[in-house]
């Protein structure tokens, strides 16, 4: 039975069966034991994913202006919708083709990268902090603390994020920073939820109570003791939402409540697209495909790092 | 049970009110209606008239409470862009489009998820259960607007009786039916996956094999019914995604929906349909949730007696 069948079991101990009586129970191979079936995770390390998110979004995002050889924003309007270059018509100074204003779709796709690599590294950053402060704050003080959190997690679960995007795009205009903000504010709540939930159990700890007597404070007690014991869910739930956000980008971009034109966001780029679909198919095709691929890496990298860091963690998408 | 209930649906209330005031302010404080409602070369006095005559002249505040006052008796005021119709009327009217398609999608969902995710677990490590998760992970990862896009190029152009925009007989719900339900067939076939492993590895599953029930009785009955327990808060979630998560979807298939409605009324700045639309899509949510909170409570007593667990 291998690490993956027993979290598909859902960390439950009769799952995982075979493979406990198959190891060694004797304390003193514990530590030993632990070393090699983290080793033996490290090995199903989901190589094709991260090389996914290394050459399709890092890399390119970093990089955009070394290696692209045309104007992401202008084209040249004599080549428009040219086919990709393996495509009768097609040339090889346009890769993957140009859209209706005569635009490498390639370097669109390069300089497309960074925008999603700048709002979810953004938006998830400020998720998780407001998340796991609210979380750690509801879970270990509990009370009232914990009734108004709890409610304004649900609140924001129960927000149409869709509508409200509308609103405020229609009125205030699309935007970067408008974008970032609508994605952050309904991106903490998942973090917040799943904090507060691990807290309430480590606060049970004895490592928290003797903190307590030896008269720790709260916040130290927190930041020393809690938060280091829920790190590990943070670094696989930051990594999951990471497609979420992508996800949700790409959509409100593509619905003109994201990312402004001309810039080439992912979602932008399909919805340029969309009438060309039957004579231009590359416009629409490629920046969907590399959505698609960057948040199936995501995900898949998210899966593994949930086994490798606790094979106990319960599914909880 | 009562006072779960009543507790619960006290905090429903409270959650309306909150988005409500979100929904108001945002669209208040944002932008004056007034730029798009009045023409260009229309005369001040005229405005000052047309301003009186939405209520735009009163403070923000007492707006507000007008606005909560008549959207408690189901009344939104008139639509800006329609003029004589009012925004309740306009919800109403393009509302059956999108309980339909979501019913279809919904229906679409459990059918194809349940039993997947069922047989998932049933054959784990076979090639079925590859082909389950496959599709898992691909429903979780696709961009739904890209992925109607691209079945209306591949599908529909081939396939002269299938239409790519509008709603116009049967056909026309396939593929936003499709689309809209890929997201919650992955998520659901997940689920029930992981509880079905759950429940088949106890050991009052073990005793049904050894006292000789048939396989089928053992999973269907023995180990689906517990199973389908945690599963059931997710339908919380698959209301949502049907009601707002179908926007883009009605978008791209042109789908004369309630996201359809949000997108033209937005870009028009519509305030009352607008305003409405949210109202009506977080007061469904809320009930829906209360719902499923409810029934959660009826089928296991361990949430109506104590605090629930993961909530």
């Amino acid at each position: 039975m291998t690490t993956r069948e027993i979290r598909t079991g859902a960390g439950k101990p009769e799952a995982g069966l075979a493979t406990s009586a198959a190891l060694p129970r004797q304390p003193a191979d514990a530590q030993q034991v632990r070393g090699w079936r983290r080793l033996k995770r490290l090995e199903r390390m989901p190589w094709i994913s991260i090389s996914i998110i290394v050459f399709v979004l890092l890399l390119p995002a970093i990089f955009a202006d070394l290696i692209t050889t045309h104007d992401p924003l202008r084209g040249t309007l004599a080549d428009r919708l040219t086919p990709p270059a393996w495509i009768e018509g097609g040339t090889w100074s346009y890769p993957l083709g140009t859209d209706k204003q005569g635009r490498d779709m390639l370097t669109r796709l390069i300089y497309g990268a960074r925008i999603s690599l700048a709002v979810s590294t953004i938006t998830i950053f400020i998720g998780l902090v407001i998340g796991s402060i609210l979380g750690l704050l509801a879970g270990y003080f509990g009370g009232w603390t914990d009734r108004v959190v709890s409610w304004l997690i649900d609140t924001f679960f129960s927000l149409p994020g869709v509508l409200l995007a509308l609103v405020i795009v229609a009125a205030i205009g699309p935007s970067f920073v408008t974008i970032v903000v609508i994605l952050s504010v309904t991106i903490w709540a998942p973090f917040a939820r799943q904090v507060r939930g691990e807290t309430l159990s480590v606060r049970e700890a004895e490592f928290v109570a003797r903190a307590q007597v030896a008269g720790a404070g709260p916040g130290r007690i927190l930041a020393k003791h809690v938060l280091p014991n829920v790190a590990n869910t943070l670094i696989v739930m930051a990594t999951l939402q990471v497609g979420v956000v992508i996800i949700n980008e790409s959509s409100l971009s593509f619905i003109g409540a994201g990312i402004p034109r001309p810039n080439p966001s992912w979602g932008v780029m399909v919805a340029d697209g969309r009438d060309q679909i039957l004579i231009a198919w590359w416009i629409s095709f490629f920046p969907g495909l590399a959505i698609l691929l960057v948040v199936l890496a995501f995900n898949l990298t998210g899966d593994w790092l949930r086994d490798f860091l606790d094979p106990k963690l319960r599914q909880r998408q | 049970m009562a006072r779960y209930i009543l507790i619960n649906s006290f905090r429903g209330i409270l959650t309306i009110l909150l988005v409500s005031l979100i929904v108001f302010s945002l669209a208040r404080l944002t932008g004056d209606p007034m730029d798009v409602l009045a023409p260009v070369d229309m005369s001040h006095e005229d405005q000052e008239a047309l301003r009186k005559q939405w209520g735009l002249d009163k403070p923000l505040l007492e707006q507000y409470l007008i606005f909560i006052g008549n959207a408690a008796h189901g009344d939104f005021g008139p639509s800006y862009l329609y003029r004589t119709e009012t925004a309740g009327d306009i919800i109403l009217q393009r509302l059956p489009a999108s309980l339909k398609l979501g019913l279809v999608a919904t229906i679409l969902t459990i059918i194809i998820g349940v039993p997947l995710g069922i047989l998932s677990a049933v054959k784990r490590g076979t090639i079925v259960d590859a082909v389950a998760r496959g599709l898992a992970l691909f429903g979780q990862s696709v961009p739904e607007f890209w992925l109607g896009i691209v079945l209306i190029w591949l599908v529909a152009v081939q396939v002269d009786f299938i239409p790519t925009s509008g709603m116009q007989g049967w056909q026309s719900y396939i593929l936003p039916s499709i689309v809209i339900s890929i997201f919650g067939i992955a998520a659901l076939l997940r689920l029930f996956r992981s509880a079905m492993l759950e429940t088949l590895g106890t050991e009052y599953i073990k005793l049904a094999r050894l006292k000789g029930l048939s396989e089928w009785r053992v999973v269907g009955k023995h180990a689906f019914k517990p199973a389908s327990i945690a599963p059931l808060t997710f339908f919380g979630q698959l209301a949502v995604r049907m009601l707002t998560g179908a926007t883009v979807v009605e978008i791209v298939f042109s789908w004369p929906g309630l996201g359809l409605l949000a997108y033209e009324s937005a870009n028009a700045r519509d305030f009352p349909i607008v305003q409405a639309l949210a109202l009506f899509v977080a007061t469904s949510i809320v009930i829906m949730n209360l719902l499923i909170d409810i029934a959660y409570a009826y089928i296991d007593p361990r949430v109506r007696l104590g605090e629930k667990a993961s909530a």
